[in-house]
């Protein structure tokens, strides 16, 4: 017996090797590289360069600009995350009760996922375009002094509106066929045991969407974090007065258009720390209290 | 039957050769949608003068997306010949030493004529180093211009105003008539930048930072801050309209007739015919009546040609040919009719003038007379690391100016402490 599984004990290593090898050439080669370069001030076309050990951490770490930049994209993205999970749950409890014409419901609910960042981020600043957007003009009728170009505030609000709209549908489909994993016998006995249908939501559906619930919260982040980049690219560029840019944004402007290596280098090794500590804390603290 | 195939063959062979004979050189440009189209068609013009140089232009996006795929290239060793870079990032690549021939060597080392006075004032050492030897060529070259609205002027009673001061007088009559006084697309490069230039004020230590990298910016100064201080007071008089940082919001205002006023760049004029139903016209850039010597030339905005290093004699010489092709004054004429950027060569100029363009669309015109305005010390242009993160220093701190989350003093305190950690990293990084 115990031959025949050593035998076999390379043949999952062989499964598991294309995945290694992506993750490998696609993230932790670049990850390292990125370290390095933390460590470099080298000219763009990379002529010349020299190591400097923390300096661009210091010069990032110092910067007003990015202290202002980390703690926007940390309310940025709870609140991103929070309102995407709480609108798309009760979308899906909602669509899930729907007996006629449910399917179309639910194609329309699922439609935004097709968008991308960029073409939502597009269809977000024109409905609030100051010459001819419809929202900014009744928000402005309300009585709203509604300003995005000046107030901090409204631009974040734009953005954080974007980013939740392209989100939800996302989160929808996870809620619906979490909801529709729940099996039929568990509900009919939550029916007869209690006639409140909220408590029987907060009492027995939401504990089984738990699992579910957990993982849109990891992705969730993931998405405020790093792909809402092409949303702010192309509706606020980060106005006013860099008041929208998240911590990616900076890394774009700083690598991509200023072409400064080592200060953007360290800025996504720092992003890449960040990120890192707030998945172990998701999963030591979290996820305990998530049952399977 | 054997016969006409060994011929076709043959054919072919011989067809093949000829194109094998040709050398490819390439070419890395930002031009899209209607100026894309003129690019092309100028590449197709020098492909169709001579046989022996094959060029291929590709479109790599915006200025910034082609600056990094340049970047990305040429690390990867696998570099066009030339590349179009935007004047925010000429020091990134001149500083890079050794990443691209200068231009004025490559021309001479290929027998091309090359006399830097051949090209207009304004022009001709925005991209050389501090020598006076062109190290980019200038390609397109644009210079920021006020355009008006005749009817909204006409209505107010007002004339266009050439300076501040009668822009000041302007503007309340205009508020009457319905109309935000003025609007501007693009403060750094407006509103800074050619502002120094105008006044003839210095921007930058080591002579606009043209002789070293190790250099501070001048921005923190009266004249700069009073002048943002009056915009400032415009905007909360009604005077003056702020649409945010992006170059369209502020252009619309104008073109949908909120505005009266609008300054933009010299290119703009093609744009603003398809777009405005009204009558506009161009004037020059105002400037302060007894701040510095105003009024001076103005600098150059857009981007210029690049050759990168690392290529045979044989593709350079290509390199040389095109851009002899490309300052023939009849390319420049069309280049200039089609897009409304400035004609880069004195000649190209005669020619327009000769040939009555002028005289048709007289607006056309104004660009090149601001560019040839008298020059003074500190209007030949800049030359500052980081440029364009300094842009974006400014765009910040100008959003802030005008909703008042800071005054000008501290916003200018800023842009001068935040543009010289950025020189300083500039200079630590590529001054060894």
């Amino acid at each position: 017996m115990k031959r025949v599984q050593f035998e076999h004990s390379a043949v999952p290593y062989l499964f598991i090797a294309p995945q290694i090898l992506i993750i490998s050439i696609f993230f932790l080669w670049p990850a390292v590289q990125a370290l390095y370069q933390s460590f470099l001030l080298e000219d763009a076309f990379g002529m010349s360069s020299q190591f400097v050990w923390f300096r661009n951490f210091e010069d990032v770490l110092t910067s007003s600009s990015w202290t202002r930049s980390a703690i926007f994209t940390v309310v940025f993205s709870v609140l991103v995350s929070v309102l995407s999970i709480a609108i798309s749950l009760f979308l899906a409890v909602r669509a899930d009760e729907v007996i006629r014409g449910a399917k179309s419901y639910k194609t329309l609910l699922m439609w935004g996922y097709a968008i991308a960042p960029p073409v939502a981020g597009l269809l977000g600043i024109m409905m609030f375009n100051p010459l001819m957007g419809d929202l900014y003009k009744a928000f402005n009728s309300f009585g709203f002094e509604f300003n995005h170009i000046e107030n901090a505030n409204d631009a974040a609000f734009i953005v954080i509106l974007i980013a939740v709209w392209k989100q939800v549908s996302v989160n929808f489909i996870f809620f619906l066929s979490g909801l529709q994993g729940i099996p039929k016998s568990v509900q009919e006995a939550a029916t007869l045991d209690c006639k409140s249908p909220e408590r029987r939501f907060w009492t027995i559906t939401f504990p089984l969407l738990a699992p579910t619930t957990f993982f849109l919260l990891v992705i969730n982040l993931t998405y405020a974090f790093f792909e809402t980049f092409g949303i702010i690219d192309v509706s606020t560029k980060g106005a006013p007065g860099g008041s929208t840019a998240t911590l990616v944004y900076k890394v774009y402007v700083d690598g991509f258009l200023g072409a400064d290596m080592g200060g953007s280098a360290a800025q996504s090794v720092l992003l890449m720390i960040m990120v890192s500590v707030l998945t172990v804390f998701q999963f030591r603290f979290i996820e305990r209290k998530v049952h399977y | 039957m054997f016969r006409k195939t060994l011929m076709a063959a043959a054919a072919v062979f011989a067809i093949g050769n000829t194109a094998q004979a040709a050398t490819e050189i390439t070419w890395w440009h930002a031009m899209d949608g209607a100026l894309g189209d003129v690019v092309n068609q100028i590449t197709e013009d020098f492909n169709a003068s001579q046989d022996e140089y094959k060029l291929v232009s590709i479109n790599k996006g915006g200025y910034e997306d082609t600056m990094t795929a340049g970047i990305a290239a040429f690390r990867a060793k696998n570099q066009p010949n030339i590349i179009q870079i935007f004047d925010a990032g000429a020091a990134t690549i001149i500083n890079a030493k050794g990443a691209v021939k200068p231009v004025q060597d490559l021309l001479e080392a290929n027998n091309v004529n090359f006399d830097i006075n051949d090209y207009i004032p304004g022009v001709r050492y925005f991209y050389a180093d501090s020598d006076g030897k062109m190290i980019g060529m200038p390609f397109n070259s644009s210079t920021p211009l006020l355009y008006y609205n005749k009817e909204a002027l006409d209505k107010a009673g007002v004339d266009v105003p050439k300076t501040w001061q009668e822009f000041e007088a302007a503007a309340p009559k205009l508020k009457e008539a319905g109309y935000t006084a003025l609007a501007q697309s693009h403060s750094p490069w407006i509103f800074f930048e050619n502002f120094m230039s105008r006044h003839n004020l210095q921007m930058a230590t080591a002579n606009n930072g043209y002789d070293s990298t190790d250099v501070e910016i001048l921005y923190n100064n009266d004249a700069l801050k009073d002048h943002w201080q009056h915009v400032k007071d415009w905007k909360d008089a009604g005077y003056y309209g702020y649409y945010g940082r992006a170059w369209g919001a502020n252009q619309d205002a104008f073109v949908q007739q909120q505005v009266a006023m609008w300054i933009g760049s010299s290119g703009s004029f093609g744009g603003l015919r398809k777009s405005a139903q009204f009558d506009f016209g161009a004037s020059t850039l105002p400037y302060w009546e007894g701040t510095g010597d105003a009024p001076k030339s103005t600098f150059i905005g857009g981007a210029a040609l690049f050759a990168f290093s690392g290529h045979d004699a044989a593709q350079d010489a290509g390199v040389a040919e095109f851009f002899k092709f490309l300052t023939k004054p009849e390319t420049q004429y069309y280049w200039h009719k089609e897009t409304g950027y400035v004609p880069i060569t004195n000649a190209a100029y005669e020619l327009a003038k000769e040939d009555g363009y002028y005289k048709e669309s007289p607006d056309a015109e104004v660009g090149i007379t601001q560019l040839s305005e008298e020059g003074g010390e500190w209007t030949k242009g800049y030359r500052l690391g980081f440029y364009v993160q300094i842009r974006e220093v400014i765009y910040r701190e100008v959003d802030k100016i005008m909703n008042g989350e800071e005054t000008v003093d501290a916003a200018f305190a800023t842009i001068e402490e935040e543009a010289n950690g950025l020189l300083k990293r500039f200079n630590d990084t590529y001054s060894n």
